[in-house]
Formats: C-alpha cells, sequence, structure tokens
C-alpha cells in the first residue's frame, strides 16, 4: 500500500498549527517512517486477537465513595487565564 | 535538604520508617511532585507544579526517601538520548561527548555520576533499560502494572512502567520493593500480593535454563556489544546455567508495531496539553487558533512528529492497515514469549545494539533513533520484566549493558539472574565525570 | 406531511445519581459553585488515572436490564478522541463497539396505538464540563469569550440510543416520557430535563411513503425538554419535506433546536466527518459482567412503568390515573401500600394523582417531605366509604394530614368536618324540611326529580353540611316514593 498522507488534515486533527515548511518536513518524515512500519503488514495475522494491552485482569473498579476535591484556588492557580471561578478561553467556533 | 535532615532526626530517633531512610532519591521529571516543578522536559509545561504527588512519590516519601530532584528526560520520554529535552541535552558522564541513553537520560547519569544514589525512570520502550546500559548502571522495568502509574505523566499508557535505576542490583531489588503494589488509584495496576524479589540474590544460576534471543543477537548488534554478552554467556555457563538458543521470529516486527503502538496512544495522551487548565497558551483569536498555536509552540519536533504519526496511524481508512495491524503483531510477539518459556528460564540478549553515541549523531534521523531500543521494545510489548546489568566496557571505555528478561511477575527469578551476572561482571569501572553536572529541570 | 414518513433515531443521555463521579472521587452535585467539584482526574491533569465507578456500572446495568437489553459478558472503555475546551482530556472515555447493553427494546402507547421501539445500544461515558459564552446573548457564535466549568466534567453518562423506529413527533416524545419514567423508577437518576440530566439527540430523515430506504439524515443536537423534542422533529420534518419538494437535497449536518425561534437552525456540517479515532482506553481494564452478576440485576428490578400500568388497569384504575402513577414510582408506592391497607382504589387514585400531586407541585415539595402515611390514606377512604367524611371534606383533611395536622379523624375532628352519621338526627332533619317545603316535596312525591337537589340542599343547610348528601336524598326519596 502506498502511504499517502494528508498531512495537513492530519494536523488539524492533532490541532498543531505548523506552516508550509513545516508541514512538507513532517510529512516526509511521518512517510519514511510508515513506510519501516508498513513491515507490520508483512506478518500473516489473519484470525490473530489484537493485544491492546499487556493485563488479563478484568473488573477493576472503585466503591462509590466521595473524596476530597482539590481547592478552587489552586487548580486555577495554575491556569493560563480565569475569570469569576472559571478557566476563560477566547471565543469558540465549532461546537461539539 | 530539608527532607534529608528529618530523615536523619527520624533515623537518630530510632523511627525507621522503612528500607530508604534517608537515601537521596532522584525522579525522572515526569513522575509528579505536589509543590515541585515536573515539566516532562517541555515547554508546554514549564514551570508546572502539580497539585499532587505520583503514586511512586508518595510511596518513596513514606518510606523515608528523600527526592532530592527531577532528572531530565527526552520530552515527554519520547527519544533513546535525551537530547530531546526543552532544557538542553544531557550528556553522558563516561564521556561528555557522547549520549547517556534515553529517555531516563538524567536518572542514568545522575546515578552514574553519584549525584544521587538511586533513581526512578519510566521504560516505555526501554527507556530505562537503555540509558542504564549506556551509563554503566543497573536498570530495571518491573511487569506491567506492578508500580503504580498514578502520577506518571503518559507517554504509551499500554507500555509504560516506573522501575528503578541503581548502582547494584541489591539497590534495584530494594527501591522496587518500596514502589511496587497494587494503588487503587490506578486500575491497570496489578492487585495480587507483591512478593519478595530478592530472595534469591544468592542462590546462582546453576541449572536455570537461559536462552539466547537469536534475533536480538545477530545482525544490527556492534561486535563489541555481541563479543561481551557472548563472553557473559560463556560465564554463566561455567556457572551452572543451561545456555541454549531460541528464536522469537516475530521481534522482528517488534520495532515496527512500537511505532505505531505508542504514537498513537500518545497522540490521546498528550491532548489534554492544550492551554486551557495549566502550561503553556500561546494566544489565538478563537479556542481552535489558541490551542494549535499552544501545541505547535509548546511541543518539541520529536513530540509533534509522534503524535502526527500516532493521529493518523488511528484515523479513519487507516486503522486497520497500522494500529490494529500493529497489536495483532504485538500478540504474536506474545506467543514467540510464552512459547519459549516453555523451554528457558530467562531470555537474554544486549541491553542496546551499540554502546553510547556520540551527541547529534542519531539527531537527525528518526528511525536510526528508533532502533536504539530494538532489543527493550519486545519487553514492553509483552509487558514482561527486563533488566540491563553493566558488564564491561567498549574499546572507547563506553559501558556495555547485559539484558535479562522473564516472565510476568517473575521478578525473583529475573532479579536472581541479574545478581549472578553482577558478580560474574564484577564490573568496577567509574564514569570520567564522577560530579557531571546533570542538567536538572 | 401527506406521501411522507418520518424516521426518527433518538440518542439519550442520563446522568447517573451516583454519590461520587465516574472515575474519580469528586462529588455529583448540580449547581455548586463553578469549578469547586474537581480533581486531578476530572481535570485531566498530567498524570491522572481514571478508576471506573462499580454502582455507575450497576446504575447502566439497571437501565440496560429494564430496556430488555442482552448484557455484554465482556466489554470495553474505548477513547473517543476530539478537542473542546470543556473536554479536559481533549478525550472522552466511552464506548465503541463493545457497548455493556444492546439490542434492547421498549413498549410506547400513543393514544392507544403501541408500538415497540428498538434499543440499538446502551453504553457508559463519561459527561463534559459546560462552557458558558460570554456576549451575543450567551450564543456560541459570535460570543467575545467563554468561560469553562469542570464541575460536570466526569459525571456517569449512559447513552441510550434507540433504532430508527419512530415515525412521528408524537412517538418520539413519548418516546422520550418513558424512557424518564424507567429511569425514574430505576432510581438511578433524578431525569431533570430542566438540570440537563436528560438531554435528547434526534436523528432525523423523511421519505416518500412505501420508501424501504431511508433518506439523507439531519441530527438535532441537545435538546432538553420533552415538548421541544416533539416540536424539533416536527419541524425538522416540515423543512426536510420542504426542501424535498424544492427539489433540493438534504445536506447531513447537525442542527441546533431553538426553543425561542421555533425553529432548528444549522450548527455545523458533516462535511469534514468528525474523525474520533476510538481506541481502547490503555488506563482500564475489560468488565465482565458474568450470568450471577446479571441475575442480581434483573432480581433486583423494581416494578416498571409498564407492567405498573397492566397491573393498574387490572385493579380497574382508570388510564389516566394510571399513567400519572407509573411516572412517579414513589407516588405509585404510596398508593400500592394504601389499597394493601385497606384503602378504595378508587378514592386513593384520586387523591394522589389530584391533591397530593398538586400539594408537592405547589411547594415544590418531594413526597418523603410531608407527614402522609398509606394508613392515613386506607382511613380516609373507610371515613368516606362510611358515611362520615363527604368527598370535599375529605380533600380538606387530606391538606392537613399532608401539612403534619394529624391522622384524618384528627384533623376531621379538629377541624369539625365530621358528617351526621346518626340516623334520627338526619331523619328529624328531613323531617323538618319536608314540613317547611310542603310544595316542593308534592312535586316530588309526583315525580318531579328537578326539586330533589334543592330539598337535598335545605336539609344539608339545617345540619351546617354535615350531613351525607347520599344518604339524605336516598331518605327524601323513599319517603316520597314509599
Amino acid at each position: 500500500m502506498p502511504i499517502d498522507i494528508d498531512i495537513a488534515k492530519v494536523a488539524r486533527l492533532a490541532r498543531i498549527a505548523l506552516g508550509e515548511e513545516e508541514l512538507e518536513r513532517y510529512g516526509a518524515q511521518l512517510t519514511a517512517i510508515l513506510e519501516a512500519a508498513e513491515q507490520v503488514q508483512a506478518l500473516p495475522t489473519e484470525g490473530v486477537e489484537p493485544t491492546s494491552h499487556p493485563l488479563p485482569s478484568t473488573n477493576a473498579f472503585r466503591p462509590d465513595v466521595v473524596t476530597a476535591s482539590l481547592p478552587r484556588v489552586e487548580i486555577l492557580a495554575a491556569a493560563p487565564e480565569t475569570e469569576d471561578g472559571y478557566f476563560k478561553v477566547p471565543r469558540i467556533l465549532e461546537a461539539p | 535538604m530539608r527532607g534529608a535532615e528529618a530523615a536523619d532526626a527520624a533515623f537518630a530517633a530510632g523511627e525507621v520508617q522503612g528500607p530508604l531512610q534517608g537515601i537521596p532519591v532522584a525522579l525522572k521529571d515526569n513522575m509528579c511532585t505536589r509543590g515541585m516543578p515536573t515539566t516532562c522536559s517541555s515547554k508546554i509545561l514549564d514551570g508546572y507544579e502539580p497539585p499532587y504527588d505520583a503514586t511512586v512519590a508518595a510511596r518513596l516519601r513514606a518510606g523515608g526517601a528523600v527526592i532530592v530532584g527531577k532528572t531530565n528526560l527526552d520530552e515527554f520520554a519520547m527519544g533513546s538520548s535525551t537530547e530531546n529535552s526543552a532544557y538542553g541535552p544531557t550528556f553522558n558522564p563516561w564521556d561528555p561527548a557522547t549520549v547517556p541513553g534515553g529517555s531516563s537520560g538524567g536518572s542514568a547519569a545522575a546515578v552514574a555520576a553519584g549525584t544521587a544514589l538511586v533513581a526512578l525512570g519510566s521504560d516505555t520502550g526501554g527507556s530505562i533499560r537503555q540509558p542504564a546500559s549506556l551509563c554503566g548502571i543497573v536498570g530495571m522495568k518491573p511487569t506491567y502494572g506492578l508500580v503504580s502509574r498514578y502520577g506518571l505523566i503518559a507517554f504509551a499508557s499500554s507500555l509504560d512502567q516506573i522501575g528503578p535505576m541503581t548502582r547494584t542490583v541489591a539497590d534495584a531489588v530494594a527501591l522496587l520493593e518500596t514502589v511496587a503494589g497494587f494503588d487503587p488509584l490506578d486500575a491497570t495496576s496489578y492487585r495480587g500480593e507483591v512478593p519478595s524479589f530478592g530472595r534469591s540474590l544468592e542462590a546462582g544460576v546453576a541449572g536455570l535454563r537461559i536462552g539466547v534471543v537469536t534475533e536480538l543477537t545477530s545482525e544490527g548488534i556492534d561486535s563489541q556489544v555481541l563479543g561481551a554478552v557472548t563472553s557473559m554467556l560463556d560465564d554463566l555457563a561455567e556457572a551452572g546455567a543451561d545456555i541454549s538458543e531460541v528464536s522469537l521470529p516475530s521481534t522482528t516486527y517488534g520495532l515496527p508495531a512500537y511505532y505505531l503502538i505508542a504514537p498513537a496512544e500518545c497522540s490521546a495522551n498528550l491532548a489534554r496539553f492544550d492551554g486551557v487548565r495549566y502550561g503553556l497558551r500561546v494566544e489565538g483569536e478563537t479556542t481552535e487558533e489558541m490551542m494549535a498555536r499552544t501545541r505547535a509552540e509548546g511541543f518539541g519536533p520529536e513530540v509533534v512528529r509522534r503524535v502526527l504519526l500516532g493521529t493518523y496511524a488511528l484515523s479513519a481508512g487507516y486503522y486497520d492497515a497500522f494500529y490494529g495491524r500493529a497489536l495483532r503483531v504485538r500478540t504474536l510477539i506474545r506467543r514467540d514469549f510464552e512459547r519459549a518459556y516453555e523451554d528457558v528460564d530467562v531470555l537474554v540478549s544486549p541491553t542496546s545494539p551499540t554502546t553510547a553515541f556520540a551527541v547529534g549523531e542519531r539527531a537527525a534521523d528518526p528511525l536510526a533513533m528508533y532502533y536504539s531500543d530494538v532489543c527493550t521494545i519486545p519487553s514492553n510489548l509483552t509487558g514482561d520484566p527486563g533488566i540491563s546489568v553493566p558488564i564491561g566496557v567498549d574499546d572507547a571505555g563506553l559501558p556495555i549493558g547485559f539484558q535479562v528478561m522473564a516472565p510476568a511477575l517473575e521478578e525473583e527469578r529475573l532479579f536472581r539472574v541479574a545478581a549472578e551476572v553482577e558478580r560474574l561482571a564484577a564490573f568496577s569501572a567509574r564514569p570520567a565525570l564522577a560530579t557531571s553536572e546533570v542538567v536538572a529541570s | 406531511m401527506s406521501g411522507w414518513e418520518a424516521v426518527v433515531g433518538i440518542e439519550t443521555h442520563v446522568e447517573l445519581q451516583t454519590a461520587s463521579k465516574m472515575f474519580c472521587g469528586c462529588p455529583v452535585v448540580f449547581g455548586a459553585e463553578p469549578n469547586t467539584t474537581t480533581c486531578p482526574v476530572c481535570l485531566g491533569l498530567p498524570g491522572a488515572m481514571p478508576v471506573p465507578n462499580e454502582e455507575a456500572i450497576e446504575g447502566i446495568l439497571r437501565i440496560g436490564t429494564a430496556l430488555d437489553c442482552e448484557i455484554a459478558e465482556h466489554s470495553v472503555f474505548h477513547r473517543k478522541n476530539y478537542f473542546y475546551p470543556d473536554l479536559p482530556k481533549n478525550y472522552q472515555i466511552s464506548q465503541y463497539d463493545v457497548p455493556i447493553c444492546h439490542d434492547g427494546s421498549v413498549e410506547i402507547d400513543v393514544d392507544g396505538d403501541a408500538s415497540v421501539i428498538g434499543i440499538t445500544r446502551v453504553h457508559m461515558e463519561e459527561d463534559t464540563g459546560k462552557s458558558i459564552h460570554v456576549g451575543e446573548g450567551g450564543r456560541i457564535h459570535g460570543a467575545e469569550h467563554s468561560l469553562v466549568d469542570f464541575n460536570r466534567s466526569g459525571v456517569p453518562l449512559v447513552e441510550i440510543v434507540s433504532e430508527p423506529d419512530l415515525r412521528s413527533p408524537e412517538q418520539a416524545r413519548e418516546y422520550g416520557a418513558e424512557l424518564q419514567r424507567i429511569v425514574r423508577a430505576l432510581g438511578v437518576s433524578d431525569v431533570r430535563l430542566e438540570e440537563g440530566s436528560m438531554r435528547f439527540d434526534a436523528n432525523i430523515s423523511v421519505r416518500r411513503a412505501g420508501d424501504v430506504e431511508y433518506g439523507t439524515r439531519t441530527e438535532v443536537k441537545n435538546v432538553n425538554s420533552l415538548r421541544s423534542l416533539q416540536r424539533a422533529i416536527a419541524h425538522e420534518i416540515e423543512r426536510q419535506i420542504g426542501v424535498l419538494e424544492s427539489g433540493e437535497p438534504v445536506v447531513q449536518e447537525t442542527r441546533h433546536w431553538s426553543e425561542d425561534l421555533g425553529a432548528t437552525t444549522l450548527m455545523r456540517s458533516k462535511e469534514e466527518s468528525e474523525d474520533y479515532r476510538y481506541f481502547l482506553e490503555p488506563d482500564l481494564v475489560p468488565m465482565r459482567v458474568d450470568a450471577s452478576w446479571q441475575a442480581r440485576v434483573r432480581e433486583a428490578l423494581p416494578e416498571l412503568p409498564a407492567a405498573r400500568r397492566a397491573r393498574y388497569k387490572g385493579l380497574g384504575v382508570d388510564r389516566r390515573t394510571a399513567a400519572v402513577l407509573a411516572a412517579a414510582p414513589d407516588i405509585a408506592d404510596l398508593f400500592d401500600a394504601a389499597v394493601s391497607a385497606g384503602a378504595d382504589v378508587r378514592l386513593s387514585g384520586i387523591w394522589v394523582t389530584g391533591e397530593l400531586v398538586a400539594y408537592l407541585r405547589a411547594g415544590d415539595r418531594a413526597l418523603d417531605e410531608t407527614a402522609v402515611e398509606p394508613d392515613h390514606l386506607a382511613e380516609l377512604s373507610a371515613m368516606v366509604t362510611g358515611g362520615r367524611l363527604s368527598a370535599t371534606a375529605a380533600k380538606e383533611v387530606l391538606g392537613g394530614v399532608l401539612d403534619g395536622d394529624g391522622s384524618p379523624g384528627e384533623v376531621a375532628a379538629a377541624r369539625d368536618l365530621l358528617q351526621i352519621t346518626d340516623a334520627g338526627a338526619i331523619e328529624s332533619a328531613v323531617a323538618a324540611v319536608i314540613g317547611e317545603h310542603a310544595d316542593a316535596f308534592a312535586k316530588l312525591r309526583e315525580g318531579d326529580e328537578k326539586v330533589l337537589g334543592f330539598l337535598v340542599g335545605q336539609v344539608m343547610r339545617a345540619t351546617g353540611g354535615k350531613a351525607d348528601p347520599r344518604q339524605v336524598s336516598e331518605l327524601l326519596r323513599s319517603k316520597a316514593g314509599g
């Protein structure tokens, strides 16, 4: 499969603002890495279950118990911009 | 140093808290420390002080250890040389013209140079073992889940594991015993009883079956490294071990599988750095623009590269061909190891295909850099433990590491073999710069 | 819309009222000061990790079981990746191809017309924070900036996805209402639409009647009342038919319902369709709900609204009362207990769905804030059927009981509302009225029933309203006909 990367779209999805030159450079590097990574397609994997996780356990739950929240002053202290107890952001173009 | 004074006082008063009472420990700067900057060596977290302690930090404090500092790393643990740091590179104390390996290069250099007695690193594809190898110290990646990841700033969650970096195998055991064990804050942490890891340090290797991984002792491995490994195998045979060669054919695909899986996970793990709640913000007209500018400015090139790679590998139309395939390859690699462990007790290989390489040598070639982890990546994909023990130096006087791997939760066996390797190697060389300046953030 | 058929599927989000959030110990509360119920986990601080709340899993299993779903023995969480300032990790922990509950159904009834609506899946996820848009009247478009509150971030959220089985706005509304009743009966959420603890997204398309293929659909997001749901769908159906009849195609897009405009407006097109890059959440391990857990959930289910309605029908409760009871489990439980204690079915039905509901609504009170007990209703019922209390007085007595003034007997006595049950006293009052109004009584004897009411009224007046009017009119009739 030839590697075909719409690098501008990938950068948009990843929310990273890159200039033309950077896009080109990263696009070329990604192509090289993916061409090498394409080896994974050489191994026959029909009928092989994917392993997403090395752990065999299940049902790691916690009881429904309330624990202390962080003081607001502490969490807002780390924020770039706040207003009236809120985190402040510039206007939002797209709804989720 | 207030912690050390308090520890001294506690020691004097007979209130010994734990085996690490008063011991200075360095933490890789991707583990959260309350009220102490934690930056992942990234501009995007410059000056960030977490409001909470990582579980390992809390356990170290509870065990009486003194956290003396945070060590440099490749930004967000992505790299094999500790050159990709917003705070500048760390140099190898054995030769400052070479890299200390990475990404836990700061921890490795600190221990090698004696700035810290012991340190914690994190290992996603070899980030503890490879720098340990390059810096001539012991570095160990525990079984996935044995040490809580809560408070470890994630790179690739299904691969990350915290482990000890020390001068000796016994120190590694003590440090691991202090931080290991179930943590209710980490749903992937191992829920069973944690056994004593150091019971068999003196047991030797007589009768143990040691498998040498064919694929990791052939082409692509430096001849001096191979020579040292072969000589250690002779010594182990002499000590009574039963040495055989074992082929793990799928491990050849470990590297490409890793370079799809780790970036995919990191692309999501690093999405939270967006300029809204903490860290760097670069202003923009809209929130979308602010986020995109913040991330472009805040992340270094290797991080951008991997985030883009992972985003692509997960995106519609490519998932099956890349990420999905890689997960299946991961299964095949696991099967290879499971099969191998039916015949042998531990597997061994070099830790790194080369000794420390020159600063800047691989910086421009991502693929060459990625190859540094070829021997260590399989253990991250399987979740099994692995350790690097120094066994000698090459002609340039740079350390060579020997890797021992064992099945999941067989830490006791792993340390048993590692301790014997340590005895047989009698590695006593010291780095040229034992007081080297270690870049800490 | 003649010649056209609407096809509607609904995604319903329900916030579970657990004590703590889905993946951390922060409390689930409504209306707290902004950013006061957050922690490293629900703020997405670096290094924090999620641990699922077992009670939330129990809650979704109750919902899935009540909707007759199959419960997946193994299911997993995925990460749904998209950037938005109120989504702290910029991914949402959700479920993708292996939801915990799937393939269920719910029966709804619109004016006697019953239909079964398929439930595709019921999955578990975490809620986002909330953005407040400052400027331009709080609308996202044109706002100067936005403020983000993460209190809601991480609240357990259940998404119920229906099959595209709904065919009208009325059906859609009834479907939403029935889900609300079911979830309320399960006690896992207060399902307050006005507070956003239950909200709807509707997928709507239209096609020519008789067509098999679906038309292009639009999605109307974040509808937060049943009335709006019905209106938004009705409007969108009209709009789509209009578009198609003018020869244009319907564009697949996301739309927003404006209650003020009474119309849907474009939110965003799906041209660059979302690429959520789902992958398995590596910070969590799979869930395993084995047969015994499934059985435990099934056994612990309360009576569901449909079963209640059927049972009440069997008891002879009228349809409207049965519907009100089935929608309000606490009131229905009181009703059941009262009937068990011997209360009259019809009278209790009227009282609890009439006076009681009005009383709670007027004072914005919950049932357990009142003093009424099942035995009170049984006593009140016996007083009415025994003729000691008029139906009108009974309502006043109930008001007193609700206020905590005492038992019905005590309240009736204190307010002097008891009827004269002494036959002799009534007899003499009737005799006196007959004497006073001989003409009228003569007409009654001749069979003129019109005067009966007048005579009864006179007796009631003479007794200060304390005679049982039924008893009085019987007495008058028997004297006239005798």
